[in-house]
């Protein structure tokens, strides 16, 4: 199994408990909002620490409580593509894009950018773009940073039905041609159905 | 307009003011920043050491100053070993209490700032392979950097202005320690110059006014997302 994911802590009010394996390819975490989705896909990213738990990406332990075993979210090989974009505002998109890169992916980001048809928009401020077009940036940021598995908080939430068609054939894109292994969090039906191998509820 | 020893006078309070600032401003954004992102014990009180010049009468900092740094005084009798030196009648004790002074004003500004900086960005900028350091550089400073630069533009007005604890810590010696508001003030004890006072009193609003506009404009500009430096 590519994922395998056990964890549990207190958030808030609510009481999140979350235990799954998934092999590769497009799996969604499904479920009503407060479910605690976005939660689990922090703690996976190590960016909030389980009270207690497993998380095991590829053969490789990212945290482990018993063992404590807590890597740190810059090396955990995780590309993140939040719900909001999370564009860095004071720097111009291509320098958000380069932001995880470094300069060395000069064919991935020219292939990636005309991809995610980003490649007029390197020269503007995020402020200045739509919300479609600065979740294809955030999509693109994250894969540039050459992840091993994708993390998506609500990709197609807040977007027009044009919008939406556009983001999910780029994220059939990523699953089909670029092989990377992602979680995706919904709570649309539809949008579950049609992209994922494999569905988790929660 | 100003006589020769007028411009010394000047001159002397930029010098003050400048080297106040520059070596604080490091200090106050390193308190600011613990102040905004840390909790630990005594936090309380570090604040409050930090407030308190502002709200203390100047004249009790400059004496808490003068013991403190009194050749046989706790950091003066420090000084007086390694370096043979002291700062009192000084124009580096000028500088000094012109920082504490200032402390305060700055610390707020940039603890602010720091607040407002969207946390989110930097949790953002861990799972894109920056460590803490390289978030801090390139996400946390830059975004703070408008209310670094007006803590230290408002500090510099401050540090200008600085009277009570100056005269009480290192007096009042032409030359080494009389800024501008102590050389008003030594004018004014003099009759017939009143003269000389209205060419520094309006030296010293001009100053004051231009660092004011200087801070609201680097503010804005850097609020826009354009970069300030």
């Amino acid at each position: 199994m590519f994922f395998e994911v056990d964890v549990e802590r207190q958030v808030g009010e609510a009481w999140v408990a979350c235990r799954f394996s998934a092999p590769d390819g497009l799996t969604v975490l499904f479920g009503p909002s407060g479910a605690g989705k976005t939660s689990t896909l922090h703690m996976i990213a190590g960016l909030l620490t389980p009270s207690r738990g497993r998380i095991v990406v590829h053969d490789r332990v990212l945290f482990d409580s018993e063992a404590r075993i807590d890597v740190p979210p810059e090396r955990r090989g995780v590309g993140y593509v939040f719900q909001e974009a999370r564009l860095f505002p004071h720097m111009r998109v291509a320098a958000n894009l380069h932001y995880g890169a470094g300069e060395k992916h000069g064919e991935d980001f020219e292939r990636l950018t005309r991809v995610l048809g980003i490649a007029h928009l390197l020269d503007r401020w995020p402020r200045t773009l739509s919300g479609g077009e600065a979740r294809r940036v955030a999509i693109a940021r994250a894969l540039l940073s050459d992840p091993d598995f994708l993390l998506l908080d609500e990709p197609l939430s807040s977007l027009d039905k044009a919008r939406r068609e556009e983001i999910m054939r780029v994220i059939e894109r990523v699953r089909d041609d670029l092989c990377i292994p992602i979680l995706m969090v919904t709570h649309d039906h539809d949008e579950a159905k049609r992209l994922a191998s494999q569905i988790v509820a929660l | 307009m100003l006589s020769p020893a007028e411009w010394g006078v000047v001159a002397l309070s930029l010098k003050v003011g400048g080297v106040a600032i520059s070596c604080s401003l490091p200090i106050a954004f390193a308190l600011a920043y613990l102040l905004a992102r840390q909790n630990f014990a005594g936090k309380v009180v570090l604040d409050g050491l930090i407030h308190l010049p502002l709200v203390l009468p100047p004249v009790v900092t400059g004496w808490l100053l003068l013991l403190a740094f009194a050749p046989d005084g706790p950091i003066g009798g420090m000084l007086m070993r390694a370096t043979g030196g002291t700062v009192l009648f000084r124009w580096t004790g000028a500088a000094i209490s012109a920082a504490v002074m200032a402390l305060p004003l700055m610390v707020r500004a940039m603890r602010l700032s720091i607040e407002a900086v969207d946390r989110r960005l930097e949790s953002a900028a861990r799972t894109l392979g920056a460590g803490r350091w390289r978030v801090f550089r390139t996400i946390t400073l830059p975004l703070s950097l408008p209310g670094l630069i007006a803590g230290g533009v408002l500090g510099f007005a401050r540090a200008l202005g600085e009277f009570g604890a100056t005269i009480t810590f290192v007096s009042n010696v032409p030359g080494e320690t009389q800024t501008l508001p102590l050389a008003i003030y030594s004018k004014l004890q003099v009759p017939g110059s009143d003269a000389a006072v209205f060419r520094l009193a309006c030296v010293s609003v001009l100053l004051s006014l231009g660092a004011l506009i200087a801070s609201e404009i680097l503010t804005r500009r850097a609020g826009r997302g354009i970069h300030v430096l």
